[in-house]
């Protein structure tokens, strides 16, 4: 039976590849890649292993850790990573737990991802090579250290099926684990000045890591090697107490979960009235208007775009370095960022679209009703983000040009995007999916399509961002007014245009955009 | 294509009506190798509760879309009471409630929120659509699920909500595909009295279906569809010619797969 579930998985391995040449090329090219820097780091530690052996246990210890936490939390937020050998689908078999077990922690090191752990925690032994007891120590510990990664992916998994099942927790999850990754960034800088200053060495750091469930493991080797065996030890075991620990616990909710049927969340959720729907004028275009407002909320697809922008002045102030010229480029580029997103908005659509092909909306209601929905939304943020990054960097004198800059840029995508997304439709999550799933279909057409249209955009906005930017590296106000002036009358111009050609096209191919959107599923 | 436009015989003696709620022409429709629709000309006459059954994969849904304007014929033409689907779509889907099968709902929206929002996209005015959102979701049971996302109903729900959106700007004619399908038995019967009383107020109704027994007991007409093509067409009485209705459709569409022997299944 174990060996009946690895082979399944080996035959999905298999079947994956085949679905395209483009899946092997990209899958060789990453391993080369991926095979070039592994070596280049083994070497590295193995010369590290020769002179210092303190800091290469730390190094191992950090990089190994890192791993495991990737293995425990990752598929949690990456949805569909695993999902192959759901034990859902094997619950019907009625196959014998301690088989489950072992045939799906088994067929979990089958895999990229698992084969490229378990060639590194094997060839991490070649650091301890002038040692043979850290050597063999390490030997030792890297069928654990496996175990510990696929048992531990499993446990969390496992444990937290029941609430993935849940929609409300699918789509929030992506989001709510998105945010701490960019609050990360600032979070390390700080970190490292704290080191820097000598509060805390890095090898200390070590040492308390290599205590933890997550860094025991991979601390072994290096604590023989460095000729404290007694300490060694009391690592061993409490790497061994995780690796226990975790299958009591994957075992534990694997029966709970086998037990109990797969089931939807309950708890919908409600809202009471029409909402924006029963507010606006009752006409075709301001329905679509009041719709699409409705999906920027509730849709975590659209809902994930709204949510990084208040990020981006942290992560744009952290890049900054004195000055505020970088802060200044934060209205622009969430401009962009609401500006482009309704480009994929038939995409978003999904197959819902048939409704407004059906009722015979006209090409002009959907194309204003769409962009109107994103002005409402873009005009007020960009513009309070263009005031705010001014008054923050005290530099009042270049708000002109960038008000204009930010909404040329805002009225030209949007402009743009009603005539893309009234021609193209390019792979995007489907509804229910969380903001980050992988969109199924060619990525290359995708990229060639937005790619195309950045070029566009960037054409339109071309006048408006040489007077922006002349204005602020030569610091004439006047020119700062001028760009204003251009960047409205352009960014008006463009959406107007844009409207109009796209309701032109979707009158002509409403029904063929349906079609696109059916076959991308 | 020399058969496409190829009448069978029972549609040539019908006489069509003087104008016909539906009237298709040589509808044609290949995807690639395979033609999904092979030269279909039907006439549904005004008043009607007109039932299209055939096996998967017969062409019904393709049908239905190219009258419907989701999907452009490669040939032929569709015209909703005159109006042609594909020329004057205005004036043909302004008439004209649609339930497709197999596709989504703008589900992020409440039930009552959707069937809103498809009188908003029909132009219709504020107390109309607010009165018969209300109307319809009585008549349909969904009053107490009217403030739940649609994203959190039941299949069936789905399918009701979906049909309340096709019925808020009071159609001429619904075209339904697969109305019945993952729908209970309760709400089936509600659906089949609440499209009675549409029939007879001179609504026409085109349901697909591959429940013969559900065709046979709603239906006044019956359209059999095969492989792309009309294998008959008429009143129920005329296609039944004395049998029931799923008998005549075995014998119209063969039963290719003669039943294997699978005497290992019997458990005695």
């Amino acid at each position: 039976m174990v060996a009946h579930l690895v082979r399944l998985r080996l035959l999905m391995l298999g079947n994956s590849l085949r679905r395209s040449v483009w899946q092997i090329i990209g899958l060789v090219v990453a391993l080369l890649y991926g095979s070039s820097i592994f070596l280049a780091v083994l070497t590295g530690l193995t010369y590290l292993g020769r002179r210092d052996v303190e800091l290469a246990t730390t190094i191992v210890v950090f990089v190994g850790s890192l791993v495991a936490l990737a293995w425990w939390f990752l598929p949690l937020v990456a949805f569909g990573v695993d999902g192959t050998l759901d034990p859902h689908r094997l619950a019907v078999y009625g196959i014998r737990r301690r088989d489950l077990l072992l045939g799906i922690a088994l067929s979990g090191v089958v895999g990229i991802p698992g084969l490229v752990t378990l060639l590194a925690s094997v060839g991490i032994a070649l650091v301890w090579v002038r040692s043979p007891a850290a050597f063999l120590a390490a030997l030792v510990c890297a069928p654990l250290a496996i175990a510990t990664c696929v048992v531990g992916s499993r446990a969390t998994t496992t444990l937290l099926a029941p609430l993935r099942v849940s929609r409300r927790f699918r789509e929030v999850a992506g989001i709510v684990v998105f945010l701490p990754v960019i609050a990360l960034v600032p979070a390390l800088s700080w970190a490292s000045e704290q080191l820097d200053t000598d509060r805390l060495t890095v090898t200390q750091l070590g040492q308390i890591v290599g205590w933890l469930p997550f860094g025991a493991v991979w601390s072994v080797p290096g604590t023989v090697a460095e000729g404290r065996p007694a300490e060694a030890l009391a690592r061993f075991v409490v790497a061994l107490l995780v690796l226990a620990a975790l299958v009591v616990l994957w075992s534990w909710s694997l029966e709970r979960q086998v037990s109990a049927p797969a089931r939807g969340g309950q708890h919908g959720g409600r809202s009471r009235g029409l909402g924006l729907l029963g507010l606006v004028p009752a006409s075709p275009a301001w329905g679509v208007v009041a719709r699409c407002l409705t999906y920027w909320v509730r849709d975590p697809r659209y809902a994930s775009s709204l949510a990084v922008v208040p990020l981006l002045p942290f992560l744009l102030g952290f890049l900054d370095r004195g000055g505020g010229t970088v802060l200044l480029c934060l209205a622009p580029l969430t401009a962009f960022l609401l500006g482009w997103i309704i480009s994929a908005d038939v995409a978003y659509d999904h197959s819902a679209f048939w409704l407004h092909v059906t009722t015979g909306v006209s090409g002009r209601a959907d194309r204003v009703g769409r962009a109107g929905a994103a002005v409402l939304i873009g005009l007020p943020v960009t513009t309070v983000l263009a005031v705010g990054s001014a008054a923050y960097t005290g530099r009042w004198e270049d708000l002109p040009a960038l008000l204009g800059l930010t909404l040329a840029v805002l009225l030209c995508a949007l402009g743009l995007s009603s005539v893309v997304s009234a021609r193209f439709v390019y792979p995007v999550p489907r509804p229910g999916d969380g903001p980050f799933a992988t969109p199924q279909g060619s990525a290359v057409a995708s990229l060639v399509t937005q790619g195309i249209g950045w070029l566009v955009l960037l054409l339109l906005v071309l006048p408006t961002l040489v007077l922006a930017v002349v204005s602020v590296v030569t610091q004439t106000p006047s020119t700062g007014w001028w760009a204003l002036l251009i960047g409205i009358v352009s960014g008006a111009g463009s959406l107007l245009l844009g409207v109009r050609m796209g309701g032109r096209i979707y009158d002509a191919r409403a029904p063929e955009l349906m079609q696109r959107v059916l076959a991308n599923r | 294509m020399t058969g496409a436009l190829e009448e069978p015989a029972t549609a040539r003696r019908a006489s069509p009506p003087p104008l016909a709620a539906l009237s298709l022409r040589g509808l044609y429709k290949r995807f690639g190798a395979t033609v999904a629709v092979d030269g279909i000309s039907l006439d549904v006459p005004a008043g009607s509760c007109y039932g299209v059954v055939g096996p998967n994969g017969a062409g019904k849904t393709t049908m239905l879309s190219m009258a419907t304007g989701l999907l452009r014929p490669d040939a032929g033409t569709a015209a909703v009471s005159g109006a042609d689907v594909w020329s004057d779509p205005v004036a043909a889907k302004s008439v004209m409630g649609v339930l497709p099968d197999g596709v989504g709902v703008f589900d992020r929206l409440t039930g009552a929120q959707l069937v809103t929002y498809a009188g908003l996209l029909r132009g219709m005015d504020r107390a109309t659509v607010a009165g018969r959102t209300r109307d319809l979701l009585a008549a349909l049971d969904l009053t107490d699920a009217r403030d739940a996302l649609v994203v959190d109903y039941s299949a069936g729900m789905t399918k009701k909500v979906s049909l309340a959106a096709a019925l808020i700007h009071a159609p001429r004619l619904l075209v339904l595909d697969e109305p019945f399908e993952s729908v209970d038995p309760l709400s089936t019967s509600r659906i089949r009295q609440i499209l009675a009383d549409y029939v007879g107020s001179g609504g026409t109704v085109i349901v697909s279906s591959h429940v013969m027994d559900l065709v046979q007991r709603m239906c006044d007409h019956v359209a059999v569809v095969a492989g792309g093509r009309l294998l008959a067409a008429g009143t129920v009485e005329e296609v039944r010619a004395g049998s029931t209705l799923e008998e005549r459709f075995v014998e119209l569409v063969g039963d290719r797969r003669q039943a294997e022997d699978l005497a290992w299944l019997r458990t005695s």
